[in-house]
């Protein structure tokens, strides 16, 4: 199947810093890619590159089919009513679902009367999800849609992305700070760090594929490949790729996302990629 | 009809806990042959977790013979969990119980009860091996 999303080699450079370097990687499809990195990674530059918001310096990145984007400061008109921005949404796009993004909006229970400034945080993120929807995107692009929003309605947004996905032929590309909101919708995990690609796969292949080892420091962790790890007194804890080690004195375990995720930013140097097709390791 | 429900902090892998819950209701026979499962939109829309891992779920279901996908239909129920008959559940449940209020009166506790079930199932499957 072809990438909904795939990037070759792109630069991107802000007057005389690079925001983001060399960075190949492709999203499959279908998938719900959780994108991921400390401030100033290169996240939103990645997804600002990807909708053609700016121009890369090197390489290309190219989306099949419409992409939609949703910004981090949700893109509403604080004194338009949900109808006018429904209109709005109207005027400004070809491919438009009226009554889908209507529908929606009932489902949620949003009035279309209310002025934006008069709803919630989670109800302004849903506005602007809906809006994006409606122009039946092949790739959803979200800049930090949980940002500032309660857990009630970090799931309820959560909620409606993931239907969405059920429903029809959708991929998702969104970047969080928080790794556990992104555990159990996404399946593809995207990692940048310092304006590089660290990380990019399945998530279940990338978990089953890595070990956390903890043991004494002179056990032989031979055959494995060393991510990241730390000592404390005589024991060593590290994160691994490849098959346990046949040392004995390990005790060997598979990492959680957040373990995966925080022991790659904190070895930047180590990186987990597949080749441009996508899928393996 | 089956609802999910997710235990977030087992470590139990979220399309486990899916597949361990339509076999302990086809056990207990809140699922019955013919039944129909939620759709993956609507487990999704409850869960907030990907499709793909209910997907997953019900394949693996459907790879034990448990439940079919009808294309356009839906996903059902083929057949129970043979077994124990649900008189059979319920004597042997009583004399669990029996048990239970036994080994407490003797002064165990919730942990040591599970310790000792745990061994003792352990112990039974080797057997069951050699």
């Amino acid at each position: 199947m072809s990438p909904a999303l795939e990037a070759t080699g792109l630069g991107v450079r802000y007057r005389r810093t690079w925001a983001l370097r060399d960075c190949s990687l492709s999203v499959p499809t279908g998938r719900v890619a959780a994108l991921v990195g400390p401030n100033g990674a290169g996240k939103t530059t990645l997804m600002h590159a990807a909708v053609g918001l700016l121009r890369p310096a090197r390489g290309s990145v190219r989306v099949a089919g419409e992409a939609a984007f949703v910004a981090q400061d949700k893109p509403l008109y604080e004194s338009f009513t949900v109808a006018e921005m429904l209109t709005f949404g109207r005027r400004m796009n070809t491919r438009w679902d009226d009554a889908a993004a209507a529908d929606r909006l009932a489902g949620l229970g949003i009035p279309l009367k209310r002025k934006v400034s008069g709803l919630s945080g989670g109800q302004q993120a849903q506005v602007a999800v809906t809006l994006a929807l409606a122009g039946r995107p092949d790739l959803l692009i979200l800049d930090e849609p949980l940002a500032n929003l309660d857990p009630l309605a970090r799931h309820d947004v959560m909620r409606s992305i993931m239907a969405e996905v059920a429903g029809r032929e959708l991929t998702v590309l969104l970047s969080s700070h928080v790794v556990s909101d992104l555990e159990e919708t996404c399946d593809w995990l995207v990692v940048l760090n310092g304006g590089r690609l660290q990380v990019s796969g399945d998530i279940e292949e990338l978990l089953d594929g890595h070990l956390v080892l903890t043991g004494p420091d002179e056990a032989s962790a031979a055959g494995t490949q060393m991510v990241g790890g730390s000592r404390t007194g005589r024991q060593v804890s590290m994160l691994v790729r490849g098959a346990p080690p046949l040392d004995p004195r390990w005790q060997a375990r598979r990492p959680g996302l957040e373990e995966l995720v925080m022991g790659y930013l904190r070895s930047p140097e180590s990186a987990a990629l597949p080749g441009l097709t996508g899928v393996g390791a | 009809m089956i609802e999910f429900n997710l235990d977030r902090g087992s470590g139990v892998s979220t399309y486990l806990q899916l597949v361990h819950q339509v076999k302990q209701a086809l056990r207990l026979g809140t699922l019955r042959p013919g039944d129909q499962l939620p759709t993956a939109r609507e487990v999704v829309e409850s869960l907030a977790i990907n499709p793909n891992t209910v997907l997953k779920a019900y394949r693996e279901l459907e790879r034990e013979g448990l439940v079919e996908g009808r294309p356009g239909m839906g996903t059902f129920v083929r057949q129970g969990i043979t077994g124990a008959t649900l008189a059979e559940h319920t004597r042997l449940r009583r004399s669990l119980e029996a048990w239970v209020h036994d080994a407490r009166a003797a002064g165990l506790d919730q942990e040591d009860l599970r310790v000792l079930f745990t061994v003792v199932l352990a112990d039974a499957a080797k057997e069951g091996v050699a």
